[in-house]
This record gives structure tokens, C-alpha cells and sequence, in this order.
């Protein structure tokens, strides 16, 4: 798996892909955090990075599918497929190399964020005024959220050999995650179970912990949710033998 | 016994691409799998790499069956697909270090193994590129590269000279000979030559079946049931007369004085139709035994199932 890991990674250092997302994820988030007013945490007045984390998810939903689209969908069209699985691997070496490919340069492309953190908390007056257990819930929150929608992308690209089906998939997919059930939710047809279908999205535990409670429910959310994501892509990969 | 396959059959949908093939390849083999396109090659030996799911029967490659140990199966086999699929952008280097630690060979024995692989498969040149920018010969160099680094006991090749051009196609039969030395090499192709110049044993698979296992030899005189002259006078045209010659059974004219003779299997009528000429004063221009072309027997072993 490790193997698998590298050569994935590798091979975004060697497309462009890393230094593109990375670029653009933090080229955007820069924007929309110091210098659009409408966003920017200097023209708001209180030291919090909620741009960050409430315009984060959005970006990612566009960004990660572009990610996660060529892991199988490139290999299926250009028939390296049927080299990698002649390879001593199992299925799940090739799904969780892959996705940990993907995952790792998300969080990558987190990371220099952190200097955000450091910037607000520089600016606050007083210095240092700032909800530092929250940010720690909400890049928790961030990461968790980029791993979750990195297993829906291997879904999406597992089920097709277009890369821009599985991009355009991946990219609806984590929009209905995110806030789909949300927004279903607000229907009037299942107000009864309006609570149930909301904790069903990832909103409502991406939320809970960006308030800075990191209770193990919703953590275990995410993990549920990302490890059945991996289980429907290792069914697709694997029912190439049915 | 290093490929053994017992009452394989693999249907797709409705269709039978492999229906109940039989055959056994022992240690240090060369077999070449001779078809036309569709007839169930490249199926056969996707099974036998584990890429795909036998419907019915059984395949044990070294000892290993595909089915229950495909991990076993495919850390001793080297397999090159029908297109040759490469990661076209990682380097020369990077693919058979990636392809290598694969299998598991890990530190100095990985480098060492690599560069072994660059310099028995030609590659020194190319190894500082991408490959991407590789030629289809240097490229199908590479898919025989990473075929080869984890030295496997058996090789399966599925056609691995389509595509070249004439010096390529040498090339890397040159390299496939040189490779078999102590291996086990199973591969598939069409091109008839390819059989002649590389194995000892052909199967010819037609339809999903095998049509013919033998040795290359047994193959040739197949078709030996007729020997075929051909003569070619400066001037001569008279077929009746030919005919009348002793031991010839058939006379059939090719252009204005070239005629194909036939005559039963053994018998050579070479030294009569000489001693003709030279009675009848003609110059004689060429004189030529046919051999048994390995085209024609596959063409005979090929049509006869359909009819």
C-alpha cells in the first residue's frame, strides 16, 4: 500500500496537479479571507477564520473531485489496470493507496493555512484573542471533511472510465453529503424526522465540531461515512469478476 | 509443471471466448499461442495472470491456483499486456523502481535490479526520459522490462511484438530468445514468423478451442501430404507435357512458362523435370521446392472449423 501511496503522490508532483490545487486552494482561500471586504476577516471585525471554514468545504468540493478523478477512471482508460492488478497487490492496497494519495495532498494544501491561524491570532485585540479550541474542532472538522469527500471521488472514479463523469460525479456526490440532507431535511413532507435526515449530512457534525466540542459521534461520523465510501469503491473495483 | 490449465472455459455474456481448453506447459518451455484475432488468446492468458475470473475449470500457475492464491500466482509471474499500458508519466527509472518495490525488492537490490533490467532490455539511452517520450519499440522495451525485474519463473507475453516496425520486431525477438534461456515463455501472436523464429512448441487456438498442440516440427509436416515444384522454363507452355513426366500428378500454370508441380509426399521429381529440360533443350530458369508454409497451416487449421 505504502508503494501504492508513493507512486501516486509522486505522480501528482509530476503532473502539475499538486502545485496546481495546492495553488489554487490557497491563492483562493487568501482572497476570500484578507483582501474580497465581503469576506475578509478585516473589514469583519472579530478575530474568528469562519471564512476559512465555512467557504473551506465549498472549495473542496470542487477541488477534491478534481483530485480524486483520475485514480481509477485514467487507469481503466489507459489500461493500467490490468497492470496494477496483475501486481502482487490486493484491492485494498490499490483503493487505500490511492485514497491516502489523495488525502495527503489535501492536507497539504491545509497546511500552510495554519499561518492564517497564526495571523488572526497576531491581529486580535488583544493579541492572542482568539477561540483556539474551535479552530482546532473545525481543522479537525476540515480534515475529516476532506477525507470523506476523497472516498467519495475513488467512488466516482471507480464507477467510470471518463475522467470528467467521474469529476462531475465526485463533484455532486460531495455537494449531496455536504448539504443535501440539509437541505431535504427542510422539506415539510418529513418533519418528523427532520433531525435524523440532517444527521445524516456531514453539515450538522462538520458544525458541531467547529464549535470547538470534539465529541466521538460525530468524529466516528466521518469515519463511518469515508470507510463505507472505500467499501462501495472496493465492490465496483472487485466486481470486475462477477 | 509451470502452467497447467484443465477444462478452462470463460464466457462473456452469451459468448464463449474459451470453451474447455486443456494444456500443460512444462519448466523452461517457449510456447507460442498462435490465432486469429478474437479466437480466445489474450482471454487464456488473463486468466492465467489473475486479471480475470476463470467461469469454469481450473488454472495452477507454478503450482498456484488463480482462482484461491492470485497473489502467489502473479509474484511469480511476469505478464505483458496486449497493449503494453505504462504510466506514461513517470520516468524510465521511477516506473521500474515503482514496479519493482511491487514485488518487494526493497534498498541497493531494487537499484541494482533496475539497472540490470535498463541494460538487458536496451533501455541505457532512453533511461533519463520520460516515457511518454519513448518510441513504441523503446515503450514495448519497457513493458518487457517490468515484465522481467522480479525474475519470474513464468513469462506471459501477449503479443509482444504487434506494432513494430521490422528492426524493432527482431530486436525484441532477440531479446524474448535471450530471456527464455531459463524461463518458462508463454506468448500469443499472429504473425507466423514470429512462431518459426522463437518456439519449440505451438498451440493453435481457433474459436475458443485448441485446434493443434505440437511441436513446431510435427506442425510443418502437416501439411506434408503433397510436395510442390516450382519450375519456371525461358519459353515453355505446354502443360500436357509436363503432366507426362513420371511421378507428377498435378500441373497447374502460375504465369507464361512458371508452373507449380505436384507430386505425392517423398517423392522429388526435381531431377526428372531436369533431365526434361535438358532433352527438350530448354533453359531452365528456376527450380524450387515449396516449403510447408506455417501460413497455409494455419489457414487450413483455421477455416476447417468453420466449415
Amino acid at each position: 500500500m505504502i508503494r501504492v501511496i508513493a507512486k501516486e503522490f509522486n505522480s501528482f508532483l509530476n503532473s502539475l496537479i499538486a502545485y496546481v490545487v495546492i495553488g489554487v486552494f490557497l491563492s483562493g482561500m487568501g482572497l476570500l479571507m484578507w483582501v474580497f471586504p465581503e469576506t475578509s476577516v478585516l473589514e469583519y471585525g472579530y478575530a474568528d477564520m469562519d471564512t476559512l471554514f465555512s467557504l473551506g468545504p465549498y472549495v473542496f468540493i470542487f477541488l477534491i473531485p478534481a483530485i480524486t478523478m483520475r485514480s481509477f477512471a485514467e487507469e481503466k482508460k489507459s489500461g493500467t489496470m490490468e497492470l496494477l492488478l496483475t501486481k502482487p497487490l490486493t484491492d485494498w492496497d490499490i483503493i487505500l493507496g490511492k485514497f491516502f494519495a489523495c488525502f495527503l495532498l489535501v492536507l497539504f494544501a491545509l497546511l500552510p493555512t495554519l499561518i492564517y491561524y497564526y495571523s488572526v491570532w497576531a491581529l486580535g485585540n488583544p493579541a492572542g484573542n482568539i477561540d483556539t479550541p474551535g479552530v482546532i474542532g473545525s481543522y479537525i472538522g476540515l480534515a475529516l471533511l476532506g477525507g470523506v469527500f476523497c472516498a467519495v471521488g475513488m467512488v466516482a472514479s471507480s464507477i467510470t472510465s471518463n475522467q470528467i463523469v467521474a469529476f462531475i460525479l465526485a463533484a455532486f456526490l460531495c455537494f449531496i453529503v455536504f448539504t443535501g440532507f440539509e437541505s431535504i431535511s427542510t422539506l415539510n413532507v418529513w418533519s418528523v424526522n427532520a433531525l435524523v435526515i440532517k444527521q445524516l449530512g456531514i453539515l450538522y457534525h462538520y458544525e458541531a465540531l467547529s464549535k470547538g466540542l470534539i465529541d466521538s459521534r460525530d468524529v466516528i461520523y466521518f469515519f463511518s461515512v469515508g470507510a463505507l465510501m472505500l467499501l462501495v469503491s472496493k465492490i465496483i473495483l472487485s466486481a470486475r469478476s462477477w | 509443471m509451470s502452467l497447467h490449465i484443465q477444462h478452462l472455459t470463460k464466457i462473456y455474456g452469451a459468448q464463449k471466448a474459451v470453451n474447455n481448453i486443456s494444456l500443460q506447459v512444462g519448466e523452461g518451455e517457449i510456447v507460442g499461442f498462435l490465432g486469429p484475432n478474437g479466437a480466445g488468446k489474450s482471454t487464456t492468458m488473463k486468466i492465467a495472470t489473475g486479471y480475470v475470473p476463470p467461469t469454469e475449470g481450473q488454472v495452477l500457475v507454478a503450482g498456484f491456483d488463480v482462482v484461491t492464491q492470485p497473489i502467489e500466482v502473479k509474484r511469480v509471474t511476469g505478464y505483458l499486456p496486449e497493449h503494453n499500458p505504462l504510466y506514461l508519466d513517470l520516468y524510465v527509472h521511477e516506473y521500474l523502481r515503482f514496479i519493482g518495490s511491487l514485488y518487494g525488492i526493497r534498498g541497493t537490490q531494487l537499484k541494482s535490479r533496475v539497472a540490470e533490467m535498463i541494460d538487458l532490455c536496451g533501455l541505457t539511452q532512453e533511461q533519463n526520459k520520460r516515457i511518454e517520450s519513448l518510441s513504441k519499440g523503446y515503450r514495448q522495451r519497457m513493458g518487457l522490462a517490468q515484465a522481467l525485474i522480479h525474475d519470474p519463473a513464468v513469462l506471459i507475453l501477449d503479443e509482444p511484438t504487434s506494432g513494430l516496425d521490422p528492426n524493432q520486431l527482431l530486436e525484441i525477438r532477440k531479446l524474448i530468445k535471450e530471456i527464455s534461456r531459463n524461463k518458462t515463455v508463454i506468448f500469443s501472436t499472429h504473425i507466423m514468423q514470429e512462431v518459426s523464429a522463437l518456439c519449440d512448441r505451438v498451440i493453435v487456438i481457433n474459436k475458443g478451442e485448441i485446434v493443434s498442440d505440437s511441436s513446431l516440427e510435427n506442425l510443418l509436416s502437416l501439411q506434408n501430404n503433397e510436395t510442390v515444384i516450382i519450375v519456371e522454363f525461358d519459353g515453355y507452355d505446354n502443360e500436357d507435357e509436363l503432366k507426362s513426366i513420371s511421378g507428377v500428378e498435378k500441373v497447374v500454370r502460375v504465369e507464361k512458362s512458371t508452373f507449380k508441380i505436384f507430386s505425392t509426399a517423398g517423392v522429388d521429381v526435381r531431377p526428372e523435370l531436369f533431365r526434361f529440360a535438358a532433352d527438350k533443350k530448354l533453359s531452365l530458369l528456376g527450380l524450387k521446392q515449396e516449403e510447408g508454409s506455417l501460413e497455409n497451416i494455419f489457414r487450413q487449421l483455421t477455416s476447417t472449423q468453420e466449415a
